[in-house]
């Protein structure tokens, strides 16, 4: 792997990155005074101009262009409107741990990324949404939010300009449908998190029926990176479609587990066995997930793909939350699917009755598989139950997130699950301990 | 009976934050939580209701959905251990055997001496430290059953 540039993770590096002190003497706050006082200041449309001509793609899940995005909101002049940006900070994906660090050892940038993101859209506050169990990450964010009102940096008339911008800590309470950027605007305003169906969409009514863009909190992040270097200077790292550098948490079966910043480019097995110290155990991979348990599985012997959006999807798989989750050749699918299945279960909101259900059968159906209760026809059940749930047959994606890697299980390892019905027990020994699951 | 006179102060803070009161019904469960004798109790439920001009059922509605709100009294000490799949890879399943036989919890249930709550949750965000559990708020990360019994020995 050749030698790059890194920004995301430099400062958490250092002592007491939290602080506003420290913070400071790295740089920080330069973004925030270039776009509103600096020699040249830039207009709002400028700074969505730099966010489009960067080609960031948002690092929630969804990968969609960030700049585009942006432009969705309203005209202020003809929908005067209040309007709001909303940081997803419930990071719930399993495998996904990249936006605790930010927030825990870097809240400042993601508090500057936050008011240059609310100037360009001339949103009048910011709501983080941090999932509840984050309480060092909301902390450490309400911490820098307050140093930073106390330095005229958030509030009224910030740095002495006209612009004045409210950014609020909010505590989720651990549904991970929340992450869901409808499901979160309703969470935020008191009630259960159920999506709402789209359209219409958070830019034309989101948060109490207000223009509203939901951004993540990486993607936000970059921002202030985007404003002083420049869109094209972002443009120029990464591959075609996939620009940049992002966050890669992996985690299972790796020598060296953790939350890497590489670019696009570098591929699965130059971060496996490059950066994540191989699998670990001197063993091989059996299988592994790009982005999160809600993306297509991949054979171990597919590790030479590029980790981008592009590239993924011919292994069938997408790069979600760039959450690689690595799987030995030791490991039974038949349990590693029992977990996914019962995930999927227990998140479902309900108000769709394929999810509600479907979730509920492939939580029961790869249980019993696992157990050595499974049916001869189980597996074409399973099948059939995916096809069912997905694509885009609900209001939100969770459904398809539980149906995607079921899918991706039967076709890669559809003879493993036939033989643990076929041998009344899972082949692959693993330690059990059974206890009823509570909703 | 009504919420503290402390905590009424704080929620008059906390729902400036939002065009709408009733956004701040999710932070408000959290707090009640947190001080009112770490669960959410009827009483609690149609305190917050008149609070924020609800039906208590509406907040029991709310409060339900989401996983980190107990409607049932627990132990002094809560241990939530991730069983998702990025700990289940590197020993969860141990981790939450050793928890069982150290706290006398079972998963989902509180010690006879009401001192733990074992409870196994779904992915806690911490996968490259796995495995972990949340003890009282506070994670937990990378652990083996000696660590776990250290921990939360200290507690017995």
């Amino acid at each position: 792997m050749n030698k790059f540039e890194t920004w995301l993770l430099d400062r958490t590096k250092v002592a007491n990155s939290h602080t506003l002190a420290v913070y400071k003497q790295l740089g920080g706050y330069h973004a925030l005074a270039k776009v509103l006082t600096g020699a040249k200041p830039m207009t709002p449309a400028e700074v969505i101009n730099e966010m489009k001509l960067s080609e960031i793609r948002g690092r929630g899940g969804a990968g969609f262009p960030t700049g585009m995005k942006w432009t969705f909101m309203p005209d202020p002049v003809k929908d005067p409107r209040p309007r709001y940006l909303a940081i997803n900070a419930d990071e719930s994906e399993p495998g996904t741990c990249k936006d605790r660090v930010l927030m825990e050892k870097d809240p400042h940038g993601l508090v500057e990324g936050a008011l240059i993101a609310c100037y360009a859209m001339r949103a009048q506050a910011a709501y983080i949404y941090v999932r509840g169990e984050y309480r060092l990450s909301y902390q450490r964010v309400q911490a820098a939010i307050d140093e930073a009102r106390a330095a005229g940096l958030v509030g009224k008339n910030i740095l002495g300009t006209d612009f004045s911008c409210e950014v609020h800590m909010h505590k989720g309470a651990g549904a991970y449908i929340c992450g869901e950027e409808t499901g979160l605007m309703e969470s935020l305003e008191g009630k259960r998190g159920h999506p709402r169906p789209k359209p219409p969409f958070p830019a034309a009514f989101g948060l109490w029926g207000q223009p509203t863009t939901v951004n993540n909190v990486e993607t936000i992040f970059n921002v202030p990176f985007i404003v002083l270097r420049g869109g094209a200077w972002h443009a120029s790292i990464g591959t075609k479609g996939s620009k940049g550098n992002f966050l890669c948490g992996i985690s299972g079966h790796v020598e060296k587990p953790g939350v890497y910043e590489l670019p696009f480019g570098v591929t699965a097995r130059e971060i496996v066995e490059q950066v994540a110290g191989g699998v670990w155990k001197g063993r091989k991979c059996k299988a592994w997930f790009p982005g999160g348990s809600s993306c297509a599985m991949v054979k171990g012997e597919d590790l030479d793909v590029v980790l981008d959006h592009d590239s993924l999807k011919t292994k069938g798989s997408s790069l979600g939350t760039a959450a690689m989750i690595i799987f030995d050749d030791q490991t039974s699918i038949a349990r590693v699917m029992e977990i996914i299945a019962r995930f999927y279960d227990h998140e479902s909101c309900g108000q769709c009755s394929q999810c509600r259900e479907g979730t509920q059968w492939l939580s029961q159906i790869f249980h019993r598989i696992a157990t050595g209760h499974g049916q001869e026809d189980d597996v074409a059940t399973i099948e059939s139950l995916a096809k069912g749930m997905a694509p885009g047959k609900t209001i939100c994606a969770l459904s398809d997130a539980a149906a995607i890697p079921t899918l991706s299980a039967v076709r890669l390892f559809k003879d493993e699950l036939l033989e643990c019905v076929r041998q009344k027990r899972d082949p692959i020994p693993y330690p059990r301990v059974e206890y009823a699951g509570a909703h | 009976m009504a919420l503290p006179e402390k905590l009424v102060r704080e929620f008059d803070e906390l729902v400036k934050k939002y065009p709408e009161k009733r956004a701040g019904l999710i932070p408000a469960l959290h707090r009640c939580q947190e001080e009112l004798g770490g669960w959410i109790s009827p009483q609690t439920l149609e305190d917050l209701a008149s609070y924020f001009g609800l039906e208590p059922v509406e907040v029991y509605g709310v409060a339900s959905f989401y996983p980190m709100f107990r409607l049932k009294p627990a132990g002094k000490h809560v241990v939530s251990v991730c069983h998702n799949i990025s700990c289940e890879l590197r020993g969860a399943t141990q981790l939450m055997e050793h928890v069982c036989k150290v706290t006398g919890a079972k998963p989902y249930g509180t010690s006879a001496d009401g001192k733990f709550t074992v409870w196994p949750v779904e992915c806690q965000g911490a996968c490259a430290n796995a495995p972990m559990f949340d003890l009282d708020g506070v994670y937990h990360e990378d652990l083996t059953p000696e660590k776990a019994e250290k921990i939360l020995g200290g507690l017995r």
